[in-house]
Protein backbone atom coordinates (compact mmCIF):
# COMPACT_ATOMS: atom_id res chain seq x y z
CA UNK A 1 0.00 0.00 0.00
CA UNK A 2 1.83 3.86 -0.95
CA UNK A 3 1.83 5.89 1.88
CA UNK A 4 -0.30 8.45 0.28
CA UNK A 5 -3.44 6.08 0.40
CA UNK A 6 -2.51 4.67 3.76
CA UNK A 7 -2.36 8.19 5.31
CA UNK A 8 -5.41 8.56 4.04
CA UNK A 9 -7.18 5.83 5.28
CA UNK A 10 -6.09 6.15 8.61
CA UNK A 11 -7.26 9.48 9.06
CA UNK A 12 -10.51 8.24 7.71
CA UNK A 13 -10.40 5.72 9.70
CA UNK A 14 -9.72 8.39 12.87
CA UNK A 15 -12.22 10.71 11.57
CA UNK A 16 -14.85 7.75 11.82
CA UNK A 17 -13.67 6.93 15.33
CA UNK A 18 -13.94 10.99 16.79
CA UNK A 19 -16.77 11.15 15.04
CA UNK A 20 -18.75 8.06 16.84
CA UNK A 21 -17.70 9.08 20.15
CA UNK A 22 -19.18 12.37 19.53
CA UNK A 23 -22.56 10.86 18.48
CA UNK A 24 -22.46 9.18 21.25
CA UNK A 25 -22.94 12.53 23.70
CA UNK A 26 -25.46 13.20 21.05
CA UNK A 27 -27.74 10.54 20.80
CA UNK A 28 -30.30 9.57 23.48
CA UNK A 29 -31.48 6.21 22.46
CA UNK A 30 -29.88 3.11 24.25
CA UNK A 31 -30.40 1.00 21.51
CA UNK A 32 -28.73 3.83 19.16
CA UNK A 33 -25.58 4.35 21.41
CA UNK A 34 -24.76 0.36 21.90
CA UNK A 35 -24.91 0.58 17.30
CA UNK A 36 -22.23 3.61 17.51
CA UNK A 37 -20.21 1.24 20.31
CA UNK A 38 -20.53 -1.35 17.59
CA UNK A 39 -19.28 0.61 14.55
CA UNK A 40 -16.51 2.03 16.70
CA UNK A 41 -15.53 -1.52 17.64
CA UNK A 42 -15.57 -2.16 13.72
CA UNK A 43 -13.16 1.26 12.73
CA UNK A 44 -10.78 0.22 15.91
CA UNK A 45 -10.48 -3.28 14.37
CA UNK A 46 -9.42 -1.67 10.51
CA UNK A 47 -7.31 0.85 12.25
CA UNK A 48 -5.27 -1.93 13.89
CA UNK A 49 -4.92 -3.81 10.69
CA UNK A 50 -4.21 -0.72 8.72
CA UNK A 51 -1.31 -0.61 11.11
CA UNK A 52 -0.93 -4.07 10.72
CA UNK A 53 -0.23 -3.53 6.98
CA UNK A 54 2.66 -1.18 7.97
CA UNK A 55 4.24 -3.06 10.37
CA UNK A 56 4.44 -6.29 8.39
CA UNK A 57 4.06 -8.63 11.04
CA UNK A 58 0.93 -10.62 11.91
CA UNK A 59 0.64 -10.07 15.32
CA UNK A 60 -1.13 -6.82 14.64
CA UNK A 61 -3.95 -8.41 12.46
CA UNK A 62 -4.38 -11.01 14.91
CA UNK A 63 -5.49 -8.10 17.89
CA UNK A 64 -7.53 -6.46 14.88
CA UNK A 65 -9.38 -9.55 14.67
CA UNK A 66 -9.33 -10.37 18.28
CA UNK A 67 -10.59 -6.45 19.03
CA UNK A 68 -13.33 -7.58 16.14
CA UNK A 69 -14.27 -10.01 18.24
CA UNK A 70 -14.64 -8.59 21.66
CA UNK A 71 -15.78 -5.34 21.06
CA UNK A 72 -17.93 -5.41 17.52
CA UNK A 73 -19.24 -8.88 18.54
CA UNK A 74 -19.50 -10.17 22.00
CA UNK A 75 -19.69 -6.42 24.37
CA UNK A 76 -22.78 -5.29 22.13
CA UNK A 77 -24.41 -8.71 22.59
CA UNK A 78 -23.78 -8.47 26.53
CA UNK A 79 -25.02 -4.74 26.19
CA UNK A 80 -28.35 -5.73 24.27
CA UNK A 81 -29.28 -8.22 26.70
CA UNK A 82 -28.31 -5.59 29.25
CA UNK A 83 -31.34 -3.11 27.60
CA UNK A 84 -33.93 -5.79 27.66
CA UNK A 85 -33.46 -6.86 31.04
CA UNK A 86 -33.21 -2.89 32.67
CA UNK A 87 -36.00 -2.04 30.45
CA UNK A 88 -35.25 2.11 30.54
CA UNK A 89 -34.92 2.67 26.10
CA UNK A 90 -33.74 6.28 26.78
CA UNK A 91 -31.14 8.31 28.45
CA UNK A 92 -33.53 10.92 30.06
CA UNK A 93 -31.92 13.30 32.05
CA UNK A 94 -28.24 13.93 31.70
CA UNK A 95 -27.07 15.83 34.20
CA UNK A 96 -25.77 18.14 31.59
CA UNK A 97 -28.48 18.60 28.87
CA UNK A 98 -27.10 17.64 25.19
CA UNK A 99 -26.82 21.10 23.37
CA UNK A 100 -24.33 22.17 26.17
CA UNK A 101 -22.48 18.76 26.06
CA UNK A 102 -22.20 18.74 22.34
CA UNK A 103 -20.14 22.11 23.04
CA UNK A 104 -18.37 20.63 26.10
CA UNK A 105 -16.97 17.92 23.60
CA UNK A 106 -15.90 20.83 21.10
CA UNK A 107 -13.58 22.01 24.19
CA UNK A 108 -12.83 18.22 24.83
CA UNK A 109 -11.40 18.08 21.56
CA UNK A 110 -9.60 21.39 21.36
CA UNK A 111 -8.01 20.58 24.32
CA UNK A 112 -6.88 16.89 23.45
CA UNK A 113 -5.33 18.39 20.42
CA UNK A 114 -3.48 21.23 22.90
CA UNK A 115 -2.50 18.55 25.45
CA UNK A 116 -1.26 16.23 22.93
CA UNK A 117 0.98 18.79 20.68
CA UNK A 118 4.18 17.83 22.08
CA UNK A 119 3.81 14.24 22.34
CA UNK A 120 3.25 14.16 18.36
CA UNK A 121 6.45 16.64 17.82
CA UNK A 122 8.32 13.66 19.41
CA UNK A 123 7.97 11.85 16.41
CA UNK A 124 6.33 13.71 13.63
CA UNK A 125 4.85 10.82 11.70
CA UNK A 126 1.19 10.29 9.74
CA UNK A 127 0.25 7.89 12.60
CA UNK A 128 1.09 9.87 15.57
CA UNK A 129 -0.23 12.85 14.30
CA UNK A 130 -3.67 11.22 14.94
CA UNK A 131 -3.04 10.81 19.13
CA UNK A 132 -5.10 13.66 19.04
CA UNK A 133 -8.17 11.65 17.95
CA UNK A 134 -7.40 8.96 20.89
CA UNK A 135 -6.72 10.99 23.66
CA UNK A 136 -9.78 13.08 22.65
CA UNK A 137 -12.07 9.57 23.35
CA UNK A 138 -10.35 9.37 26.29
CA UNK A 139 -11.91 12.94 27.15
CA UNK A 140 -15.11 12.16 25.96
CA UNK A 141 -15.71 8.51 27.34
CA UNK A 142 -15.12 9.93 31.12
CA UNK A 143 -17.37 12.83 30.38
CA UNK A 144 -20.51 10.80 29.19
CA UNK A 145 -19.15 8.52 32.61
CA UNK A 146 -19.87 11.87 34.94
CA UNK A 147 -22.59 13.18 33.20
CA UNK A 148 -25.07 10.43 32.54
CA UNK A 149 -27.38 8.52 34.72
CA UNK A 150 -28.15 5.25 33.49
CA UNK A 151 -26.42 2.66 34.42
CA UNK A 152 -25.84 1.46 30.59
CA UNK A 153 -24.91 4.74 29.35
CA UNK A 154 -21.99 4.47 32.21
CA UNK A 155 -20.88 1.06 30.60
CA UNK A 156 -20.93 2.48 27.16
CA UNK A 157 -18.94 5.48 28.83
CA UNK A 158 -16.97 3.70 29.94
CA UNK A 159 -15.76 1.19 26.96
CA UNK A 160 -15.94 4.49 25.10
CA UNK A 161 -12.94 5.37 27.54
CA UNK A 162 -11.02 1.79 26.96
CA UNK A 163 -11.87 2.33 23.54
CA UNK A 164 -9.62 5.63 23.48
CA UNK A 165 -6.72 4.23 25.52
CA UNK A 166 -6.49 1.46 23.47
CA UNK A 167 -6.77 3.76 20.27
CA UNK A 168 -4.00 5.92 21.52
CA UNK A 169 -2.23 2.70 21.93
CA UNK A 170 -2.07 1.56 18.46
CA UNK A 171 -1.47 5.37 17.29
CA UNK A 172 1.59 5.74 19.71
CA UNK A 173 3.69 2.70 19.67
CA UNK A 174 1.54 0.71 17.41
CA UNK A 175 0.01 -1.49 20.25
CA UNK A 176 0.47 -2.95 23.07
CA UNK A 177 1.94 -6.33 23.54
CA UNK A 178 -0.85 -9.73 22.75
CA UNK A 179 -0.60 -10.45 26.16
CA UNK A 180 -1.48 -7.45 27.72
CA UNK A 181 -4.03 -6.83 25.52
CA UNK A 182 -5.66 -10.07 26.17
CA UNK A 183 -5.43 -9.46 29.70
CA UNK A 184 -7.60 -5.93 29.35
CA UNK A 185 -9.90 -7.55 27.14
CA UNK A 186 -10.44 -10.22 29.50
CA UNK A 187 -11.05 -7.24 32.42
CA UNK A 188 -13.24 -5.26 30.16
CA UNK A 189 -15.60 -8.48 29.49
CA UNK A 190 -15.51 -9.04 33.14
CA UNK A 191 -16.28 -5.07 33.81
CA UNK A 192 -19.62 -5.48 31.77
CA UNK A 193 -20.76 -8.64 33.07
CA UNK A 194 -20.30 -7.56 36.85
CA UNK A 195 -22.13 -3.86 35.74
CA UNK A 196 -24.72 -6.36 33.53
CA UNK A 197 -25.27 -7.94 37.20
CA UNK A 198 -25.43 -4.93 39.16
CA UNK A 199 -28.21 -3.12 36.57
CA UNK A 200 -30.20 -5.77 36.97
CA UNK A 201 -30.05 -5.61 40.64
CA UNK A 202 -30.50 -2.13 40.55
CA UNK A 203 -34.13 -2.60 38.73
CA UNK A 204 -35.23 -5.22 41.18
CA UNK A 205 -34.33 -3.07 44.18
CA UNK A 206 -35.15 0.27 42.81
CA UNK A 207 -37.23 -0.54 39.54
CA UNK A 208 -35.32 1.95 37.99
CA UNK A 209 -31.72 1.81 36.51
CA UNK A 210 -30.70 5.26 37.08
CA UNK A 211 -27.85 5.31 39.21
CA UNK A 212 -28.06 8.50 41.34
CA UNK A 213 -30.59 5.60 43.73
CA UNK A 214 -27.53 4.67 45.44
CA UNK A 215 -26.74 7.10 48.01
CA UNK A 216 -26.16 4.63 50.95
CA UNK A 217 -23.61 1.75 52.07
CA UNK A 218 -25.30 -0.98 53.83
CA UNK A 219 -24.06 -4.39 55.06
CA UNK B 1 -14.99 42.29 -26.16
CA UNK B 2 -12.59 39.25 -26.45
CA UNK B 3 -13.80 35.19 -26.55
CA UNK B 4 -12.97 34.00 -23.64
CA UNK B 5 -14.70 37.43 -21.75
CA UNK B 6 -17.84 37.03 -23.91
CA UNK B 7 -18.32 33.09 -22.97
CA UNK B 8 -17.93 33.53 -19.30
CA UNK B 9 -20.43 36.13 -19.08
CA UNK B 10 -23.02 33.68 -21.43
CA UNK B 11 -21.87 31.28 -18.73
CA UNK B 12 -23.26 33.64 -16.04
CA UNK B 13 -26.29 34.37 -18.07
CA UNK B 14 -27.18 30.65 -18.45
CA UNK B 15 -26.47 30.45 -15.03
CA UNK B 16 -28.96 32.79 -13.86
CA UNK B 17 -31.74 31.80 -16.05
CA UNK B 18 -31.39 28.17 -15.56
CA UNK B 19 -31.57 28.48 -11.74
CA UNK B 20 -34.30 30.94 -12.30
CA UNK B 21 -35.83 28.82 -14.40
CA UNK B 22 -35.42 25.52 -12.52
CA UNK B 23 -35.91 26.63 -8.83
CA UNK B 24 -39.43 25.77 -8.96
CA UNK B 25 -39.15 22.58 -11.04
CA UNK B 26 -36.76 21.83 -7.87
CA UNK B 27 -39.72 22.82 -5.23
CA UNK B 28 -42.02 20.56 -7.97
CA UNK B 29 -39.43 17.56 -8.01
CA UNK B 30 -39.19 17.43 -3.57
CA UNK B 31 -43.04 17.74 -3.95
CA UNK B 32 -43.22 14.84 -6.35
CA UNK B 33 -40.97 12.22 -4.29
CA UNK B 34 -42.70 13.16 -1.58
CA UNK B 35 -46.10 12.96 -2.26
CA UNK B 36 -45.28 9.12 -4.53
CA UNK B 37 -43.27 8.06 -1.35
CA UNK B 38 -46.32 8.63 0.57
CA UNK B 39 -48.85 6.99 -1.71
CA UNK B 40 -50.18 9.98 -3.43
CA UNK B 41 -50.08 11.05 -7.02
CA UNK B 42 -48.54 15.08 -6.46
CA UNK B 43 -49.41 17.74 -8.43
CA UNK B 44 -47.07 17.40 -11.11
CA UNK B 45 -43.70 19.02 -11.94
CA UNK B 46 -45.38 21.67 -13.56
CA UNK B 47 -47.33 23.21 -10.36
CA UNK B 48 -45.25 25.85 -8.37
CA UNK B 49 -44.84 27.53 -12.30
CA UNK B 50 -48.72 27.56 -12.84
CA UNK B 51 -48.99 28.76 -9.09
CA UNK B 52 -47.00 31.36 -9.57
CA UNK B 53 -48.19 32.68 -13.32
CA UNK B 54 -51.49 33.08 -11.04
CA UNK B 55 -49.79 34.75 -8.50
CA UNK B 56 -48.21 37.16 -10.96
CA UNK B 57 -51.69 38.07 -12.59
CA UNK B 58 -53.19 38.77 -9.22
CA UNK B 59 -52.92 42.52 -7.20
CA UNK B 60 -50.58 42.68 -4.59
CA UNK B 61 -52.24 43.56 -1.12
CA UNK B 62 -50.61 45.40 1.86
CA UNK B 63 -52.07 45.18 5.35
CA UNK B 64 -53.69 48.46 7.24
CA UNK B 65 -50.59 50.38 8.29
CA UNK B 66 -47.24 48.00 6.80
CA UNK B 67 -44.88 50.30 5.56
CA UNK B 68 -42.53 50.30 2.86
CA UNK B 69 -40.23 47.77 4.83
CA UNK B 70 -43.13 45.29 3.54
CA UNK B 71 -43.76 45.95 0.54
CA UNK B 72 -40.00 46.13 -0.33
CA UNK B 73 -38.95 43.16 1.06
CA UNK B 74 -39.90 40.05 -1.75
CA UNK B 75 -37.40 42.58 -3.93
CA UNK B 76 -34.81 42.94 -1.40
CA UNK B 77 -34.76 39.09 -0.67
CA UNK B 78 -35.02 38.11 -4.50
CA UNK B 79 -32.73 40.40 -5.44
CA UNK B 80 -29.82 38.93 -3.13
CA UNK B 81 -30.50 35.87 -4.25
CA UNK B 82 -29.97 36.65 -7.85
CA UNK B 83 -27.03 38.35 -7.21
CA UNK B 84 -25.76 35.66 -5.66
CA UNK B 85 -26.64 33.15 -8.49
CA UNK B 86 -24.72 35.63 -10.51
CA UNK B 87 -21.59 35.35 -8.55
CA UNK B 88 -21.17 31.61 -7.03
CA UNK B 89 -19.50 28.86 -9.06
CA UNK B 90 -22.52 26.69 -9.99
CA UNK B 91 -22.23 26.04 -13.40
CA UNK B 92 -18.84 27.82 -14.12
CA UNK B 93 -16.11 28.67 -11.86
CA UNK B 94 -15.08 32.02 -13.89
CA UNK B 95 -18.26 34.05 -13.04
CA UNK B 96 -16.94 38.01 -14.19
CA UNK B 97 -17.79 38.56 -10.96
CA UNK B 98 -15.78 36.16 -9.08
CA UNK B 99 -14.28 38.38 -6.49
CA UNK B 100 -17.80 38.79 -5.13
CA UNK B 101 -18.07 35.16 -4.66
CA UNK B 102 -16.11 35.09 -1.40
CA UNK B 103 -17.54 32.30 1.00
CA UNK B 104 -18.31 34.88 4.12
CA UNK B 105 -20.09 37.40 1.57
CA UNK B 106 -22.53 34.58 0.20
CA UNK B 107 -23.20 34.19 3.36
CA UNK B 108 -24.18 37.65 4.18
CA UNK B 109 -26.18 38.04 1.48
CA UNK B 110 -28.02 35.10 2.10
CA UNK B 111 -28.88 36.60 5.55
CA UNK B 112 -29.96 39.98 4.35
CA UNK B 113 -32.45 37.94 2.18
CA UNK B 114 -33.78 36.74 5.74
CA UNK B 115 -33.37 39.59 7.97
CA UNK B 116 -35.70 41.09 5.39
CA UNK B 117 -38.62 38.42 5.19
CA UNK B 118 -37.73 38.86 9.43
CA UNK B 119 -38.60 42.74 8.88
CA UNK B 120 -41.45 42.09 7.35
CA UNK B 121 -43.31 39.99 9.09
CA UNK B 122 -42.73 42.10 12.39
CA UNK B 123 -43.86 45.25 9.96
CA UNK B 124 -47.32 43.57 9.62
CA UNK B 125 -48.09 43.66 13.10
CA UNK B 126 -49.97 40.73 12.96
CA UNK B 127 -49.09 37.87 16.41
CA UNK B 128 -48.00 34.90 13.85
CA UNK B 129 -45.46 37.62 11.62
CA UNK B 130 -43.74 38.36 15.02
CA UNK B 131 -43.42 34.61 16.08
CA UNK B 132 -42.08 33.55 12.79
CA UNK B 133 -39.50 36.34 12.45
CA UNK B 134 -38.60 35.78 16.16
CA UNK B 135 -37.77 32.29 15.44
CA UNK B 136 -36.20 32.65 11.73
CA UNK B 137 -33.91 34.64 13.28
CA UNK B 138 -33.34 32.54 16.16
CA UNK B 139 -32.18 29.92 13.43
CA UNK B 140 -30.01 32.12 11.73
CA UNK B 141 -28.48 32.90 14.48
CA UNK B 142 -27.74 29.59 15.19
CA UNK B 143 -26.88 28.19 11.79
CA UNK B 144 -24.35 30.98 10.97
CA UNK B 145 -21.42 30.51 13.31
CA UNK B 146 -21.65 26.81 11.64
CA UNK B 147 -21.55 28.43 8.70
CA UNK B 148 -18.59 30.46 9.53
CA UNK B 149 -16.54 27.85 11.40
CA UNK B 150 -17.32 25.12 8.36
CA UNK B 151 -16.20 27.41 5.69
CA UNK B 152 -12.99 27.98 7.87
CA UNK B 153 -12.10 24.50 7.84
CA UNK B 154 -13.05 24.02 3.77
CA UNK B 155 -10.47 27.83 3.21
CA UNK B 156 -7.78 26.46 5.61
CA UNK B 157 -6.29 24.11 3.05
CA UNK B 158 -6.75 26.35 -0.34
CA UNK B 159 -5.64 29.81 1.72
CA UNK B 160 -8.46 31.25 0.28
CA UNK B 161 -12.50 31.84 0.69
CA UNK B 162 -13.22 32.24 -2.99
CA UNK B 163 -15.50 29.13 -3.30
CA UNK B 164 -14.38 29.27 -7.51
CA UNK B 165 -11.08 28.43 -5.98
CA UNK B 166 -12.57 26.24 -3.37
CA UNK B 167 -14.04 24.20 -6.21
CA UNK B 168 -11.19 24.66 -8.52
CA UNK B 169 -8.87 23.21 -5.80
CA UNK B 170 -11.32 19.70 -4.67
CA UNK B 171 -11.46 19.60 -8.97
CA UNK B 172 -7.54 19.74 -8.83
CA UNK B 173 -6.79 16.99 -5.59
CA UNK B 174 -10.21 14.44 -5.63
CA UNK B 175 -8.59 12.73 -2.09
CA UNK B 176 -8.90 16.09 -0.37
CA UNK B 177 -12.77 15.30 -0.97
CA UNK B 178 -12.49 12.19 1.40
CA UNK B 179 -10.51 13.35 4.09
CA UNK B 180 -12.10 13.98 7.74
CA UNK B 181 -12.14 17.29 7.66
CA UNK B 182 -14.32 17.81 4.66
CA UNK B 183 -16.73 14.96 4.99
CA UNK B 184 -17.67 16.76 8.73
CA UNK B 185 -17.69 20.11 7.09
CA UNK B 186 -20.19 18.29 4.71
CA UNK B 187 -22.52 16.56 7.50
CA UNK B 188 -21.77 20.23 8.94
CA UNK B 189 -23.16 22.25 6.11
CA UNK B 190 -25.77 20.01 5.25
CA UNK B 191 -27.52 20.55 8.71
CA UNK B 192 -27.00 24.20 7.82
CA UNK B 193 -28.58 23.66 4.43
CA UNK B 194 -31.85 22.43 5.86
CA UNK B 195 -32.38 24.59 8.49
CA UNK B 196 -31.76 27.46 6.05
CA UNK B 197 -34.09 26.38 3.73
CA UNK B 198 -36.86 25.74 6.27
CA UNK B 199 -37.13 21.57 5.52
CA UNK B 200 -37.97 19.62 7.77
CA UNK B 201 -37.09 18.53 10.73
CA UNK B 202 -36.51 22.37 11.70
CA UNK B 203 -39.20 23.52 9.89
CA UNK B 204 -42.52 22.04 7.92
CA UNK B 205 -42.70 23.94 3.65
CA UNK B 206 -45.76 22.19 3.57
CA UNK B 207 -47.68 23.16 6.93
CA UNK B 208 -49.36 26.89 7.79
CA UNK B 209 -50.32 25.37 11.44
CA UNK B 210 -49.49 28.37 13.79
CA UNK B 211 -47.71 26.90 16.56
CA UNK B 212 -45.22 25.32 14.41
CA UNK B 213 -44.09 27.24 11.41
CA UNK B 214 -41.41 29.01 11.13
CA UNK B 215 -40.74 30.76 7.09
CA UNK B 216 -44.39 30.41 6.50
CA UNK B 217 -45.04 32.92 9.33
CA UNK B 218 -43.57 35.69 7.81
CA UNK B 219 -44.91 35.44 4.27
CA UNK B 220 -48.61 34.72 5.71
CA UNK B 221 -49.68 38.30 4.75
CA UNK B 222 -47.97 38.74 1.34
CA UNK B 223 -50.33 37.95 -1.61
CA UNK B 224 -50.59 38.43 -5.77
CA UNK B 225 -47.04 39.50 -6.65
CA UNK B 226 -45.27 39.77 -3.95
CA UNK B 227 -46.34 36.30 -2.56
CA UNK B 228 -44.84 35.24 -6.03
CA UNK B 229 -41.91 37.07 -5.51
CA UNK B 230 -41.17 35.37 -2.27
CA UNK B 231 -42.09 32.23 -3.31
CA UNK B 232 -39.69 32.09 -6.41
CA UNK B 233 -37.12 33.80 -4.14
CA UNK B 234 -37.19 31.08 -1.66
CA UNK B 235 -37.10 28.47 -4.06
CA UNK B 236 -33.87 30.23 -5.71
CA UNK B 237 -32.63 30.19 -1.92
CA UNK B 238 -32.94 26.74 -1.90
CA UNK B 239 -31.01 25.92 -5.50
CA UNK B 240 -28.46 28.00 -4.19
CA UNK B 241 -27.88 26.04 -1.07
CA UNK B 242 -28.25 22.99 -2.56
CA UNK B 243 -26.13 23.55 -5.69
CA UNK B 244 -23.33 25.20 -3.39
CA UNK B 245 -23.42 22.20 -1.03
CA UNK B 246 -23.18 20.08 -4.35
CA UNK B 247 -20.28 21.88 -5.73
CA UNK B 248 -18.13 22.34 -2.24
CA UNK B 249 -18.20 18.36 -2.17
CA UNK B 250 -18.79 17.30 -5.28
CA UNK B 251 -17.21 19.72 -7.31
CA UNK B 252 -17.19 17.23 -10.59
CA UNK B 253 -18.14 18.72 -13.95
CA UNK B 254 -18.12 22.39 -12.64
CA UNK B 255 -16.94 24.14 -15.93
CA UNK B 256 -13.30 26.08 -15.07
CA UNK B 257 -12.71 26.79 -18.88
CA UNK B 258 -14.93 28.59 -20.53
CA UNK B 259 -15.66 27.08 -23.24
CA UNK B 260 -19.03 25.95 -25.35
CA UNK B 261 -18.59 22.28 -24.39
CA UNK B 262 -17.68 22.69 -20.47
CA UNK B 263 -20.56 25.00 -20.20
CA UNK B 264 -23.01 22.77 -21.93
CA UNK B 265 -21.35 19.45 -19.56
CA UNK B 266 -21.46 22.01 -16.41
CA UNK B 267 -25.03 23.01 -17.09
CA UNK B 268 -26.26 19.13 -17.36
CA UNK B 269 -24.25 17.90 -13.85
CA UNK B 270 -25.50 20.73 -12.32
CA UNK B 271 -28.92 19.55 -13.13
CA UNK B 272 -28.36 16.07 -11.90
CA UNK B 273 -26.89 17.19 -8.54
CA UNK B 274 -29.39 19.44 -7.45
CA UNK B 275 -31.84 16.93 -8.83
CA UNK B 276 -30.34 13.68 -6.39
CA UNK B 277 -29.71 15.89 -3.80
CA UNK B 278 -33.44 17.57 -3.75
CA UNK B 279 -34.79 14.34 -3.92
CA UNK B 280 -32.41 12.54 -1.50
CA UNK B 281 -33.69 15.67 0.20
CA UNK B 282 -37.28 14.74 -0.30
CA UNK B 283 -37.45 11.29 0.15
CA UNK B 284 -35.98 11.76 3.83
CA UNK B 285 -38.08 13.71 4.88
CA UNK B 286 -41.17 11.36 4.40
CA UNK B 287 -39.01 9.55 7.57
CA UNK B 288 -39.15 12.33 10.01
CA UNK B 289 -41.24 14.64 12.07
CA UNK B 290 -40.77 18.20 12.65
CA UNK B 291 -39.03 18.29 15.66
CA UNK B 292 -39.88 20.66 18.64
CA UNK B 293 -38.74 24.90 18.27
CA UNK B 294 -36.56 23.91 21.69
CA UNK B 295 -35.25 21.01 20.47
CA UNK B 296 -33.64 22.77 17.17
CA UNK B 297 -30.48 24.17 19.32
CA UNK B 298 -29.69 20.79 20.15
CA UNK B 299 -29.61 20.20 16.04
CA UNK B 300 -27.76 22.99 15.46
CA UNK B 301 -25.37 22.69 18.53
CA UNK B 302 -24.57 19.37 16.82
CA UNK B 303 -23.84 21.04 13.63
CA UNK B 304 -21.98 23.53 15.52
CA UNK B 305 -19.14 20.74 16.96
CA UNK B 306 -19.15 18.94 13.55
CA UNK B 307 -17.44 22.31 12.33
CA UNK B 308 -14.83 23.06 15.16
CA UNK B 309 -14.07 19.10 14.38
CA UNK B 310 -14.05 20.04 11.14
CA UNK B 311 -11.65 22.64 11.86
CA UNK B 312 -9.72 20.84 14.50
CA UNK B 313 -9.06 17.58 12.36
CA UNK B 314 -7.86 19.89 9.61
CA UNK B 315 -4.95 21.30 11.78
CA UNK B 316 -4.44 18.04 13.14
CA UNK B 317 -5.34 14.71 10.76
CA UNK B 318 -3.97 16.58 7.76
Amino acid sequence: MSTALYTQLLYLVCGGLLLTSVLTLWRRELSALIRLLTAQGVLLAALAALLGTQDGGLELFAVAFGVLLLKAGVLPVVLRRVLVDSGAARETQPLVNVPSSLLAAALLTLLAYAVSRPLVDLDPTPTTHAVPVGIAMVLLGFFVLVTRRRALSQVIGFLLLDNGIAATAFLVTAGVPVIVELAVSMDLLLVVLVLQVLTARLRAAFGDTDIDELRELRD
Amino acid sequence: MSGPALWSVVGVVIQVLLVVLGAPLLVALMRQVRARLEGRAGAGLGQPWRDLRKQLRKEPIAPDGSTVVFTAAPVVALSSALLIVAAIPLITTTSPLDDVADLYAVVSLLLVGSVAMALAGIDTGSAFGGMGSSRTITVAALAEPTLLVAGFALSVRVGSSNLGSLVEHAQRAPSVVLSPATLLAAAALWIVVVAEAGRLPVDNPATHLELTMIHEATTLEYAGRDLALVELGSAIRLTILLGLWGNLFLPWGVATTVTPGALALGVLVMVVKVAVLGAALGASEVFMAKWRLFRVPELLAGSFLFGVLAVSSSFFLA
